[in-house]
């Protein structure tokens, strides 16, 4: 099995299912047309895809087909979410809440809105990265008109309280956005139970294909409206204009629909295997440490550090074959580890030491067997060589040296 | 990123591991870098008195591939240099060697900062005056 690629990256990006990808492609060239196309048989047959695939979507998250607005990713997703609200709402107020640990597309779209004159609170983390709900609720004033809060997060996996933070939202009448990237199709999600009124997803995260997203837009009490912020021709209900990713579509609305069928069970396994590796790992190896929340968190992700050794080093030891990712950025640009990891309270120190494990569809037993041994040689290799490990070793306190920042 | 094959050599069988010691006034220690940054370097060298020439040199290094590989390769080149010869070591030598990419010069930087610290500390230990040209390059 020396040879043999295993990706335990799925929070970065999910293979296409095989099923997805034959299901998207009679709509490359057999079915080419436009889906705004009204007046012959291959617009008819585009649009056609799309309405089965919007349902298909849809009926995943309990929402009525009309809720969901196609777009280029999550990303765009949580742009529109985020500046369209505060567009459309601006008579209402301007005030924003979100947290620390939200991912970039929705902080660096809140500093925009910052510049744009609005106002942003950024909420702390406890130690396993939840929300705390008092300080929530504190933060809400009369000018709020939006919360986001993101489902589950990228690097830990740590479930956010939605409920509870969904009855604060409807208790003071502010608009709850969630970013919903990593869960949906992977664990049972409902925005219209938990209170959320626009949800951001994507196709890619969940065994469909790159480059179609989508934002649930709820539409009953209320009907929340956001301003477009792509002009053209008014598709997707003058939400968001541009030409329909058709193939792309199709593939999403497939990959939702083997989810709904397919995603307790691929739960339950990988939950199980992801057990597994961070047991093994643990039981290897001194000194390892699980970032996050493990009674609140996704099935298939774990995040630990194994101190004194760091992340992207210790991943060249297996990056031959095995893909992880790490919340170590070791170049001149940037020497700061993880915000998330840093929001949590961790040193930086144990932040350069993380290595984010997510498992997939694909993953196999004889995988994760594979991923314990050639991790604990890794790590073993790594401390050898570490002088901190050393130190620590010796009993001394590294805390109490003085580091010649660099 | 792509890494050159003698930069993967360096770090997957890294020459002179260990730890020399450190009371003896023979041998000089650099400890540079920080936890926090992602970068810790330890680089030692033993001084043969009579000669005055490096006759063995130790690393220990937490951080990224590069950082493992520069630190590798300085203490290689170190070996059987006299101090002065040591000293003119300069970083963009072990980049141009390992072909470190932009992103990864600072940790040539850093194994260079560590053969200085080391003889720093060799000089200091043994009463040897730091060359004032030297004194005003250093940082």
């Amino acid at each position: 099995m020396d040879k043999k690629l295993i990706y335990l990256d799925n929070n970065a990006t999910t293979p296409c299912d095989p099923r997805v990808v034959e299901a998207m492609l009679p709509y490359f060239y057999q079915h080419p047309g436009n889906a705004a196309s009204r007046n012959h048989p291959f617009g008819w047959a585009a649009e056609e895809a799309v309405d089965y695939a919007r349902e298909q979507i849809a009926n995943l998250i309990h929402a009525n087909p009309k809720e969901i607005i196609f777009t280029s990713g999550a990303t765009e997703a949580d742009n529109l979410a985020l500046k369209g609200v505060f567009e459309m709402y601006s008579r209402k107020g301007n005030h924003i809440i979100t947290a620390k640990t939200e991912h970039k597309a929705v902080l660096d779209a809140c500093q925009k809105i910052e510049k744009m004159g609005g106002e942003v609170t950024y909420l702390d983390v406890d130690s396993e990265g939840l929300v705390n709900l008092e300080e929530l609720e504190a933060a809400i004033t009369d000018k709020t008109i939006l919360v986001s809060i993101m489902w589950a997060n990228n690097e830990t996996g740590t479930i956010q309280p939605m409920k509870a933070i969904g009855d604060i939202c409807a208790k003071h009448g502010v608009l709850f956005m969630s970013d919903a990237t990593q869960v949906v199709g992977k664990i049972p999600v409902n925005p219209k139970e938990v209170g959320v009124h626009l949800m951001a997803f994507t196709g890619h995260k969940m065994y469909g294909p790159k480059g179609v997203g989508a934002l649930y837009v709820n539409r009953k009490n209320p009907r929340v409206k956001v301003t477009s912020q792509m002009d053209g021709g008014g598709h997707e209900r003058g939400m968001r204009s541009g030409t329909l990713n058709v193939p792309g579509i199709v593939g999403f609305g497939k990959a939702a629909e083997i989810a709904g069928k397919e995603m307790a069970q691929d739960a339950e396994r990988l939950s199980k295997l992801r057990d597994k590796l961070q047991a093994g790992l643990c039981a290897n190896l001194e000194e390892c440490y699980v970032n996050g929340s493990e009674a609140n968190r996704m099935p298939h992700v774990t995040n630990i550090s194994f101190k004194h050794v760091e992340g992207e080093g210790l991943m060249m030891t297996f990056n031959q074959n095995i893909a992880v990712s790490s919340g170590s950025a070791c170049t001149s640009a940037s020497l700061e580890p993880s915000y998330v990891l840093v929001a949590l309270g961790l040193g930086d120190d144990l932040a350069h030491s993380s290595i984010r494990f997510s498992l997939g569809r694909f993953t196999t037993d004889e995988e994760i067997d594979y991923t314990i041994d050639a991790l604990t040689k890794g790590v073993n290799h790594m401390r050898d060589l570490s002088p901190i490990w050393e130190m620590y070793k010796e009993g001394v306190d590294i805390d109490s040296i003085e580091w010649s920042a660099h | 990123m792509a890494y050159s094959e003698k930069l993967l050599e360096h770090f997957k069988h890294p020459k002179n591991v260990g730890t020399l010691d450190k009371s003896k006034k023979s041998v000089g220690t650099g400890l540079v870098g920080a936890p926090e940054c992602g970068d810790v370097m330890r680089l030692q060298i033993e001084v043969d008195d009579e000669t005055g020439m490096i006759k063995d040199a130790k690393f220990k290094t937490f951080g990224c591939g590069s950082a493992i590989a520069s630190s590798s390769l300085a203490t290689e080149w170190l070996k059987g240099k006299s101090v002065d010869e040591a000293l003119a070591i300069d970083n963009m030598a072990i980049v141009e060697e390992l072909a470190l990419p932009p992103v990864k010069i600072h940790c040539s930087v850093l194994a260079e900062d560590a053969i200085k610290s080391a003889i720093k500390d060799y000089r200091e230990k043994n009463g040897i005056e730091t060359p004032a040209e030297e004194a005003e390059k250093s940082h």
